[in-house]
């Protein structure tokens, strides 16, 4: 039996959430000693094959196809049944990105298998893979076994690490040409466009964040200040994008972006669960409230007790005054 | 245009899960209820798409008898059909949820004109399965795609975009299909005064599928353990500032 992982790629080689999830995949074969292989759509690059063995993949398979110039996830998922089909598997494994999730549900609906949606940790005895997934976008877990074989998992991006094998793997790479019908290829990416949208609030080192308490639009003003000057980005919770004050391309939480920065000064946020779902990966977090038994302030590093509105531009008046300062 | 959506009624938790005594479910005792966040801007799309190109917006959910004030939500701001497909108090997996939307949906379609559009919310926010939409766009071989952010329909064709590496990427799909959408495709609407009156008495059907157990079987819940206990508190109002600079400092996010 083996584990296997599809692995995203681009220019760049392997994508993080990708690398995550070979991490996972490795933790759940190596329970009962099943080697990791993994899939991947189009040529592998040198990058990607250097990562694939830093992370013990032993074997890759590269599917290629004339018909996959651009993403198809239909396509995918019938290649990566046909994969599993080809071989004895334990688990079909994905980062759980759009594309994982996607291509995973397709997987499950293509053969009638259970679909396991942000995996944290697996193990398979016999037939059975224990494991433990997210629910409430990460707020609370749960523990299952799955009983159809192979399981087919995506895995938490925000709750795995990415670690490197003990000892790095030689990676053998096969071509695979999937065999593919007209309807699986009938949803297809046709085009793609890039924005220009600044400072990405998903990789942004330092994130400030605004919430109900920051009262209008007009309000986000010395939040915006703040942000300029410390090259962050401006997030916000659901009750700011609810109202209109802000879009919805700002909001932190579950059903928004999930952010890692540094540093997240919450400004003027409770701290409901929707909201800490998206900044649980948050190295340092610091708020500022009004109300010292706010939620925030129990799951904060730090807090100052006070209205935002009078700390931030204090703030940003000793961080001007400090950067003028001689010496 | 017709256009069902799929809603789920799910706990408004607030800030804090408190679990049942089993570890098998959430105490709602003390919780409202919502439509699940993805859900509630689906149930908006169709009812803007209706609003635009005429037709109908049908709503669904699989749910306790309660659910029905969900599907009202959604009557107040224009869908005109409901149904509920009444559950017992047990958990449906998502396997079976699907099997319960298809078997409803090809019952519909059979008694009345069929559903030129399928919505649903990219995933639900309790389980967060990801998988309902798909599974019933394969069983009923139409096309599909998730994590939608924006959807233009003209004629028979759908053009939906989606977020991917810092951009936007875009799937053409004929009618009819399966969308799964994301919050954020647009901003919910307040329902109105008459619109609620009107919900109130809308009738909703009901029927009753067939539970079944999906192979992943649930052991328990668990509310996971966090590092962060009490934040240290760095002082109150601007006399907190100058520690609030050492500490930015510490953290080499200065300028």
């Amino acid at each position: 039996m083996s584990v296997l992982c599809l692995v995203e790629h681009d220019d760049n080689g392997a994508i993080d959430a990708s690398l995550r999830a070979l991490s996972f995949a490795r933790a759940l074969g190596e329970s009962s000693g099943d080697p990791l292989s993994a899939a991947l759509v189009g040529e592998v690059s040198a990058s990607t094959l250097e990562a694939l063995a830093a992370f013990g993949v032993s074997e890759a398979y590269a599917i290629e196809s004339d018909e996959l110039d651009s993403y198809a996830p239909m396509a995918w998922a019938r290649a990566l049944v046909e994969l599993a089909a080809g071989s004895p598997t334990s688990a079909v494994v994905a980062a759980g990105t759009d594309r994982g999730n996607e291509v995973m549900a397709h997987a499950g609906a293509l053969t009638g298998l259970a679909m396991v949606a942000n995996c944290l940790s697996a193990s398979r005895s016999e037939t059975t893979v224990r494991l433990s997934r997210q629910r409430w976008g990460g707020s609370l877990v749960e523990d299952a076994v799955v009983e159809s074989s192979p399981a087919l998992l995506t895995v938490a991006f925000d709750g795995v690490a990415p670690e490197p094998a003990r000892m790095p793997a030689s990676t053998t790479v096969h071509e695979h040409r999937p065999t593919l019908d007209a309807k699986d290829l009938s949803v297809k990416v046709s085009e793609w466009s890039h924005l220009d949208a600044g400072i990405s609030l998903g990789e942004a080192r330092v994130v400030i964040g605004g919430g109900r308490g920051v009262g209008s639009a007009e309000g986000f003003a010395p939040i915006d200040e703040l942000a300029g000057l410390l090259g962050a980005a401006v997030g916000v919770s659901r009750a700011v994008t609810s109202a209109g004050w802000r879009s919805h391309n700002q909001q932190v939480g579950q059903t928004g972006t999930r952010i890692s920065p540094e540093l997240y000064l919450a400004c003027g946020i409770s701290g409901a669960t929707q909201h800490l779902a998206g900044c649980q990966s948050a190295k340092h977090v610091v708020a500022i409230n009004t109300d010292p038994d706010a939620p925030i302030v129990s799951r904060a590093d730090y807090a100052v007790i006070g209205d935002l509105h009078v700390i931030i531009p204090a703030l940003v008046a000793a961080i001007r005054e400090r950067g003028s300062a001689p010496g | 245009m017709n256009v069902l959506v799929c809603i789920k009624r799910v706990p408004d938790v607030g800030a804090r899960i408190v679990l049942s005594t089993d570890a098998q479910e959430i105490d709602t005792h003390m919780l409202g209820f919502a439509v699940s966040p993805h859900e509630e801007c689906a149930v908006e799309e169709a009812v803007r798409i209706v609003e635009l190109q005429g037709g109908s917006v049908s709503v669904l959910t699989l749910g306790p008898p309660d659910a029905v004030e969900q599907l009202r939500d959604a009557a107040a701001i224009g869908a005109t059909r409901l149904f509920l497909l009444e559950t017992d108090g047990r958990e449906w997996g998502p396997m079976a949820t699907a099997d319960a939307i298809v078997e409803a949906v090809r019952r519909h379609e059979s008694q009345s004109e069929p559903y030129d559009l399928i919505l649903f919310g990219n995933e639900a926010a309790d389980t967060g399965d990801y998988q309902v939409g798909v599974r019933v766009a394969r069983a009923l071989g139409r096309a599909c795609v998730t994590g939608v952010k924006n959807l233009e329909i003209s004629g028979a064709t759908i053009r939906a975009r989606r977020e991917f590496g810092g951009g936007d990427e875009l799937f053409e799909l004929r009618l009819p299909s399966v969308v799964s959408v994301k919050e954020g495709i647009n901003l919910p609407r307040y329902p109105s005064l008459p619109g609620r009156m009107r919900a109130k008495k809308a009738a909703v059907e009901q029927t009753t599928p067939e539970w079944h157990e999906d192979p992943v079987r649930k052991q328990a819940l668990r509310v996971p353990v966090t590092e962060r206990e009490k934040a240290e508190i760095l002082g109150t109002g601007v006399e907190a500032v100058p520690a609030l600079v050492d500490l930015l400092e510490q953290l080499g996010v200065l300028p």
